[in-house]
């Protein structure tokens, strides 16, 4: 009996250490990454490595902000992540409400085509939608990444199915009151959809904060360039100065992990409805 | 399906008002660059082109044909292939091993662990790429400290065109994986607990019980994320930009990065658009392969 609890236990601590290893290995660089910001210039560059900083400093931070103006394209991804969301979420719960609660010729016909049009990688459309904003003289504007992303063929899926799944009786009981089309959206389908419009935001805003590619190749004006976009510039420039590219990478990443801390419920719900990803 | 109201033709004309801005911007923005995209790669665009639209010139398939003769298509296509092929499997079968790990029972602060291993997946690629090509420093980076400390000789992980591609995939393993295990989570927590009863009943073993009862409950879960993940991988771009720039020797060029390199930078983009739809065909052969495996297994 005692033979077995004893096994149990050590079980049970093994089960524990291979977690806290795997929690360690995942964290481990943003905890680097975090000390090596603090160091003074050179000290994450010597042998045999240091982990924490000797006497912390702000100075990278300040020489960030200062010089080399990263508080403007923190301020660009900020406006970018925030206006994507906005306009796309008004545009894709607009669309997701029409296919979902009224009935017309050749409604379903369309929305198969839209769904299938989900296999397309953006790589496709990128060269073409270059050129456009390039004659619409959108490059280097915020219009140039928030026109584009301004309807999502998932966004409008998801606020379908959602919608889907709520008693007409709502919607009937209004029109009888006599509200308008434009009434019931507003007052009464926005409010009821509320936790897939949250979910809907919030990915839509990492995946935006977090997006690349684009960004690299609309924004090439140096004052309209997004944090990732900085950062990849800055590496060819700075690549030596290991502090001062750590700082700019928490400065990257802190602001998305403050809000999936925050928001995790909404954004785990994201990921269990079935393989939403930024 | 209720509707709101039984008058179809205001009725149609509310929902198309409603859904115009959605279906304007996706035709604007996505149907037909899409077909631009198809006409660029039948033409030879270059940065004449860009000036004037009227300067380029129908090839045909020329670009199609220049791709096969093209070694750098090729390697920048077997890099891929490789890329794909390493890492898919390894964080797949990684995440499984975390799922359940994370799903026992026994573990306290379960909520914690998930937390930790999501957290690279939210956060920003280019912002990792750059942390990890400083832990694989040859002389400062804490990966060769940590070998040393082991006893083994320091690799000069970016550097050798053996071991650059591999680090890039332990470098994406480590970024996806938790994405992986939190779907596989939410997969083990619908599998009935009465079929591990019954197996339990059957004398089976605990590693018994998960080839028997938690993988075949378990494998469609795994076929959708094998999908997304051959997908994602097939587009690989900001590690080996930032990390490595294509090199050393071409052995990180993606097929992505030489589609950028190709369009953006040599502004060749009839080329370019080329390459972007022989990766176009790579994600349709991993979907067909996937929907026919779902066939046969039904079978």
């Amino acid at each position: 009996m005692r033979g077995r609890r004893w096994k149990k236990g050590l079980l049970s601590a093994a089960l524990h250490l291979a977690a806290a290893l795997l929690a360690l290995w995942s964290c481990f660089p943003f905890l680097w990454m975090l000390s090596a910001s603090a160091m003074h210039p050179g000290e994450a560059s010597q042998f045999p490595p240091r982990l924490v900083p000797e006497s912390p400093t702000l100075e990278h931070y300040r020489a960030l902000m200062e010089r080399l103006s990263v508080g403007r394209y923190f301020l660009n991804s900020l406006i970018l992540a925030i206006g994507v969301s906005a306009v796309s979420l008004m545009v894709n719960s607009m669309a997701g409400f029409a296919f979902s609660k009224f009935s017309f010729r050749g409604k379903r016909a369309l929305f198969s085509v839209l769904l299938s049009t989900m296999i397309i990688p953006g790589q496709v459309t990128m060269l073409p939608v270059f050129l456009l904003l390039k004659h619409l003289h959108l490059l280097n504007t915020y219009f140039g990444i928030l026109v584009p992303g301004m309807a999502s063929v998932l966004g409008i899926f998801l606020v379908k199915q959602y919608l889907d799944g709520l008693p007409d009786s709502l919607l009937e009981a209004a029109r009888i009151d006599g509200a308008g089309n434009w009434a019931i959206y507003w007052r009464i389908v926005l409010p009821l959809a509320r936790p897939i419009l949250a979910t809907l935001a919030l990915f839509t805003f990492v995946g935006t904060w977090n997006d690349f590619l684009w960004p690299l190749v609309v924004m090439t004006r140096e004052d309209m360039y997004t944090l990732p976009v900085a950062l990849a510039t800055l590496m060819g420039e700075h690549t030596p100065d290991v502090e001062l590219m750590m700082t700019g990478s928490v400065l990257t990443v802190a602001p998305i992990v403050i809000v999936f801390l925050l928001l995790q419920r909404h954004y785990l719900r994201g990921i269990w409805m079935g393989g939403l990803r930024e | 399906m209720g509707q709101l109201s039984h008058r179809s033709r205001p009725e149609a004309r509310a929902a198309l008002l409603f859904a115009f801005p959605a279906l304007f911007t996706l035709a604007v923005f996505f149907f037909l660059p899409v077909l631009a995209a198809f006409v660029m790669s039948l033409s030879d665009f270059d940065v004449y082109s860009l000036a004037d639209f009227r300067r380029a010139r129908f090839v045909l398939f020329g670009n199609y044909a220049r791709l096969f003769h093209d070694p750098l298509f090729w390697k920048a296509t077997l890099n891929t292939l490789y890329f794909v092929a390493v890492a898919g499997p390894v964080t797949i079968l990684l995440a499984l091993a975390c799922s359940l790990l994370l799903n026992s029972e026994r573990l306290r602060g379960a909520q914690f662990f998930r937390l930790a291993v999501f957290l690279p997946v939210v956060t920003n690629m280019v912002a990792v790429a750059i942390v990890w090509r400083y832990l694989y420093h040859p002389h400062f980076g804490l990966i060769n400290y940590g070998l040393r400390i082991l006893g083994l000789q320091p690799v000069d992980w970016l550097g050798d065109p053996r071991l650059a591609m591999p680090a890039i995939i332990v470098l994406a393993v480590w970024k996806n994986f938790g994405y992986h295990t939190l779907i596989f989570l939410a997969g083990l927590q619908t599998i009935p607990e009465d079929l591990y009863h019954a197996a339990r009943i059957d004398g089976a073993s605990w590693l018994q019980q998960q080839i028997h009862v938690t993988l075949p409950q378990l494998s469609r879960t795994v076929g959708f994320v094998a999908l997304l993940t051959a997908i994602g991988y097939l587009q690989l771009f900001a590690e080996p930009y930032v990390m490595t720039q294509g090199g050393p020797l071409n052995a990180t060029l993606s097929l992505v990065l030489y589609l950028y390199q190709q369009g953006f930078r040599w502004w060749r983009m009839g080329y370019s658009a080329s390459i972007a739809f022989v990766l176009f065909a790579l994600m349709l052969v991993a979907g067909s392969a996937q929907f026919l495996l779902r066939r046969a297994e039904r079978l």
